[in-house]
């Protein structure tokens, strides 16, 4: 096991990592021990922020899997978030109990409030974390793995699977805006206390789950870079380039691509289950398709076919939202994200990181280095040729 | 922060329920309207003063005992001027009952206020200018006020308007008041109008149908009428006859609610069909402009749905511009909006495609991405110019109003809206078929190379197919501005749809657009009634899902020995 990550991590890997964990320790611990007020003080809502971005930047890695490596363009991906952040929000509506507006130690206020006579039955068992924990990884893996198992094997690709699965997520945002769907119709679920006991308004349970949402990053891109580089990820990436030869030259490219769907799916969950806390509600906005395409557009800009990249590019674009949204500049937002999408597409096909890359390699390949070799190799295959 | 009470759950509740995004703005009355009314007012009176011979008759004796405020006097007049068949004998008593009714009790002189402040004496109809001093309001008791709506019903059945007599005859049926049945016959007698003629003669029906004493004769012959009529009423009424009838007539009854039934099974399955017609045309509408650019060009046009947008928009700002300098030509409005939507939008997609489109051929999912960053730009310029609310876009006269076709309404704007979306479909087929340029769009379709090399200029015909399909898009906004809120966010409604349409018909084939196009408008509106609105658009998208792992490249595929790369 061991060696496969020593294997697969390269220096710009290893700086990554480097650099999420000292966030991951660092900002947690400067927003508990420094007195607030103080200039190295990380303010609360600011460590909210960052969880957020934690947890897209996981999104964005989940994405950068199967389009920069595999070739698939999923514009659904975002129901695959949505649905670990639900299977999170569920357990934290039933850790409400009888705190709630109406007291009901069962039911979540929204139930009573629709005359619901009982717990329908998909709510049972999310009173126990293991077991919303599991759903968060099982809900959107098998709809991934049912999706993907139809859609592969009856060989839909390209900007048709594209369509198809934003015709996904757009069923499911209907879906969830029906109040008898049980899953509190466009209010969503929110209004939540506590996660494991503790208070999730808290400033240590705050600091507690940004240093999860960093853990899961980690993990994240671990996986990610193990696939990538292994045999496995070789095979996705002949996919990604010519799909019928290596269909001719004997791989079960379904087996594949289902896998690695499957896979990213479940990374989406888990960033969703994780997203929920850290901003409070869960609601059916989430499934918007608008939300899919645009965490496709981080994961260009940082640079497609590389997952620090795609991390990259999904905190760069959500500090340039938060900065410009806020400020007054807010009408022009979508005016700057439109042209966001147009310019990164026509002049940084490779994104940042990308870009980056095919500056430093020339470079980079004049110094003797051990690792030089399998960097190369590595990196070469990050431009992306998707002539179909 | 949600155990307030009531107020706070009555705002929750409107929160839960999809919010209602239709305004309307009010049109300013203009304000010269008091000035025509006084020079009516005056001329009126003039005419009066020297037309009028001073003729006492029946109805005038009778109008001036109203001036006696006696309740007995009273009553004794509403008798006779309803039966006097005078042309004021309505208004008299309307008044009457609304206590617009006024009389001078010194010169026996009655007057009526009209709703619109108009004063007139009600003996003669002549216009005055204003009450006497000592005119007191006709008083009315609880008998009187009876005695009034009977009145005022027999009275309607009896106006001169025949859409009110329909009204009155309708009314009857559904109440079957055996108390009108005099008036009804003698309604029917005089009825020279048709359709006042059978609404007369099923009110009849519905009255000897529950009339006690009538024959069964009568009863049986009412039930045939009833069961003629056909609609959901003539089932209430025949569902509410009583259990105790003799043997043939609840028979006849059960066999006429049956077939009343299966009749309206039979309209309702129509009915579904015109609304699936009808949502067909506007998805093909929508489609259709996409369905060149995919076809043609294998571009991914997320934009698509501004572009119609685009065409609503320019609706707005001809009418707009008619409603300011030129009120005359509203009703064509619609008809100056067309070509100048096309061009817009044509003239916009070109634009796009020469600047940002023709660099990414070849790499679709990258066009994807790029002309979803212009629907956003484009939405977002909109609502910087025009604002992010609903803009107003009025039907011409000639597309507001509907008619019944059997036991369904049909709206003239959803007929047009069909008839043109054909017309649009055909000019297009027959400009791919009989242009030279079709001939170039079709021939880079079926292989761009070889037509490259037979001297078609294929980056040309990129352009203009790419126009082509946007300003097609803007057509189909003129038209969906006409059922649908202009707002910056119309495109978004229509993009996913279209997209389907597009993805379960085939792409590189109008024809499966079409086919495409109404299937999946009729089967949405089957589906609706059984399970809903949403739910029936839900399963409609997993069914196409499900579709195209069947059939990948959809119903009409275009056939070839190409490999997908």
């Amino acid at each position: 096991m061991l060696h496969v990550l020593t294997r697969s991590l390269d220096r710009g890997a290893i700086l990554f990592l480097i650099v999420v964990a000292a966030c991951g320790v660092l900002i947690p611990l400067s927003n508990l021990l420094l007195p607030s007020g103080s200039m190295l003080q990380v303010p609360t809502y600011l460590v909210a922020l960052f969880g957020k971005y934690a947890c897209y930047a996981t999104l964005a890695l989940a994405i950068d899997l199967i389009w920069g490596y595999c070739g698939i363009l999923s514009l659904g991906h975002g129901a695959f978030f949505a649905l670990g952040g639900y299977a999170m929000g569920m357990y934290l509506m039933r850790q409400i109990g009888s705190r709630g507006v109406y007291g009901n130690p069962i039911l979540p206020d929204f139930m009573v409030f629709l005359n619901y006579p009982k717990l329908p039955w998909y709510w049972h068992g999310f009173d126990m974390f293991w077991f919303a924990a599991l759903m968060v990884v099982l809900v959107p893996g098998l709809l991934a793995f049912c999706f993907g198992w139809l859609a592969f094997r009856s060989r839909v690709t390209g900007v048709y699977l594209s369509i198809i699965t934003q015709a996904m997520t757009y069923a499911l945002l209907l879906a969830f805006f029906r109040n008898d769907f049980g899953f509190g119709g466009n209010n969503g679920l929110t209004d939540f206390k506590d996660i494991l006991g503790f208070n999730v308004q808290a400033d240590g349970t705050r600091a507690a789950l940004f240093a999860l949402s960093c853990l899961a990053l980690i993990i994240g891109f671990l996986i990610c870079r193990a696939v990538v580089t292994s045999k496995l990820g070789k095979v996705l990436i002949a996919i990604r380039d010519a799909e019928s030869r290596t269909r001719f030259l004997g791989y079960r490219v379904e087996s594949y691509k289902l896998f690695v769907f499957t896979l990213s799916a479940c990374m989406a969950g888990v960033a969703g289950a994780l997203y929920v806390p850290q901003v409070g509600i869960i609601n059916p906005s989430e499934f918007a398709p608008g939300n899919s395409i645009e965490a496709v557009i981080w994961v260009a800009v940082g640079g497609r076919g590389t997952l620090i990249g795609a991390a990259l590019g999904a905190v760069v674009v959500n500090y340039a939202k938060t900065y410009f949204t806020s400020g007054p500049l807010a009408p022009y937002w979508l005016f700057m994200l439109g042209a966001l999408f147009i310019l990164v597409t026509l002049l940084l096909p490779r994104g940042i990181v990308g870009t980056f890359n095919s500056w430093w390699e020339p470079w980079k390949d004049k110094r003797p280095s051990d690792n030089a070799e399998s960097a190369a190799r590595e990196d070469g295959v990050s431009e992306p040729d998707m002539a179909e | 922060m949600l155990g307030l009470g009531n107020p706070i759950h009555e705002t929750w509740k409107a929160a839960m329920s999809p919010p209602s995004v239709y305004f309307r703005r009010g049109r300013p009355v203009a304000a010269n309207v008091f000035d025509r009314l006084r020079a009516l007012v005056l001329s009126v009176c003039l005419i009066a003063a020297f037309a009028l011979p001073a003729l006492a008759g029946p109805f005038e004796d009778a109008v001036a005992k109203f001036a006696n405020d006696e309740f007995s006097d009273t009553d004794e007049a509403i008798g006779i001027v309803a039966a006097s068949g005078n042309s004021l004998a309505f208004t008299i008593i309307s008044a009457l009952r609304d206590g617009r009714l006024s009389a001078d009790p010194d010169t026996k002189k009655v007057y009526v206020t009209q709703e619109d402040g108009k004063i007139i004496d009600a003996a003669t109809g002549a216009v005055v200018d204003k009450l006497p001093d000592n005119a007191a309001e006709v008083r009315l008791n609880n008998r009187l006020r009876r005695t009034v709506e009977a009145a005022l019903g027999g009275l309607t059945l009896l106006s001169p308007d025949p859409a009110k007599r329909i009204a009155a005859a309708q009314s009857v049926f559904k109440t079957h008041d055996e108390s009108m049945l005099p008036v009804v016959d003698g309604a029917l007698q005089k009825e020279t109008n048709k359709a006042a003629k059978l609404a007369f003669t099923e009110a009849r029906a519905a009255i000897l149908l529950f009339k006690a004493d009538a024959t069964d004769a009568e009863k049986l012959e009412a039930i045939a009428t009833i069961k003629a009529r056909g609609d959901q009423e003539a089932l209430a009424l025949l569902t509410g006859l009583s259990g105790e009838q003799p043997p043939a007539i609840a028979r006849a009854a059960a066999g006429a609610t049956s077939a009343i039934q299966s009749n309206l099974a039979l309209w309702s399955a129509v009915q579904n069909a015109w609304y699936g017609l009808s949502l067909g045309s506007v998805l093909l509408l929508a489609a259709i402009g996409l369905a060149i650019t995919f076809g043609v060009m294998g571009v991914i046009n997320m934009a698509h749905g501004e572009m119609v947008m685009l065409g609503a928009y320019t609706t707005f700002v001809v009418q707009e511009i008619i409603r300011t300098s030129y009120p005359g030509l509203f009703d064509y409005s619609l008809l100056i909006a067309v070509p100048l939507a096309f061009v817009v939008a044509g003239a916009v997609g070109v634009l796009i495609e020469r600047s940002i489109i023709r660099f990414l051929y070849g790499r679709p999912l990258e066009t994807l991405l790029a002309t979803w960053g212009i629907s956003l730009v484009l939405q977002q310029a909109v609502r910087t110019a025009f604002g992010p609310t609903n803009r107003e876009v009025g039907n011409p006269s000639w597309m507001s109003g509907a008619f019944e076709l059997g036991q369904i309404t049909i709206t003239y704007n959803r007929l047009w809206i069909l008839c043109f979306t054909m017309a649009v479909f055909v000019i297009l087929l027959a400009m791919l078929r009989y242009t030279a340029l079709g001939l170039e769009m079709r021939a880079v379709t079926q292989n761009r190379r070889m037509a490259a090399s037979m001297g078609i200029a294929t980056s040309r015909v990129d352009a203009l197919t790419f126009g082509l399909g946007s300003g097609i898009a803007g057509i189909a906004g003129v038209a969906l501005s006409q059922i649908d809120n202009v707002s910056p966010n119309l495109g978004q409604s229509y993009i996913i749809d279209s997209f389907m349409v597009v993805v379960f018909g085939g792409v590189g084939n109008l024809w499966g657009t079409l086919v495409g196009a109404f299937t999946l408008g009729i089967a949405n509106k089957f589906l609706e009634p059984v399970a809903g609105a949403v739910l029936g658009k839900i399963a409609i998208l997993v069914l196409i899902i499900l579709f195209i792992q069947k059939r990948p490249r959809g119903l009409f595929a275009l056939k070839g020995r190409a490999v997908e790369a």
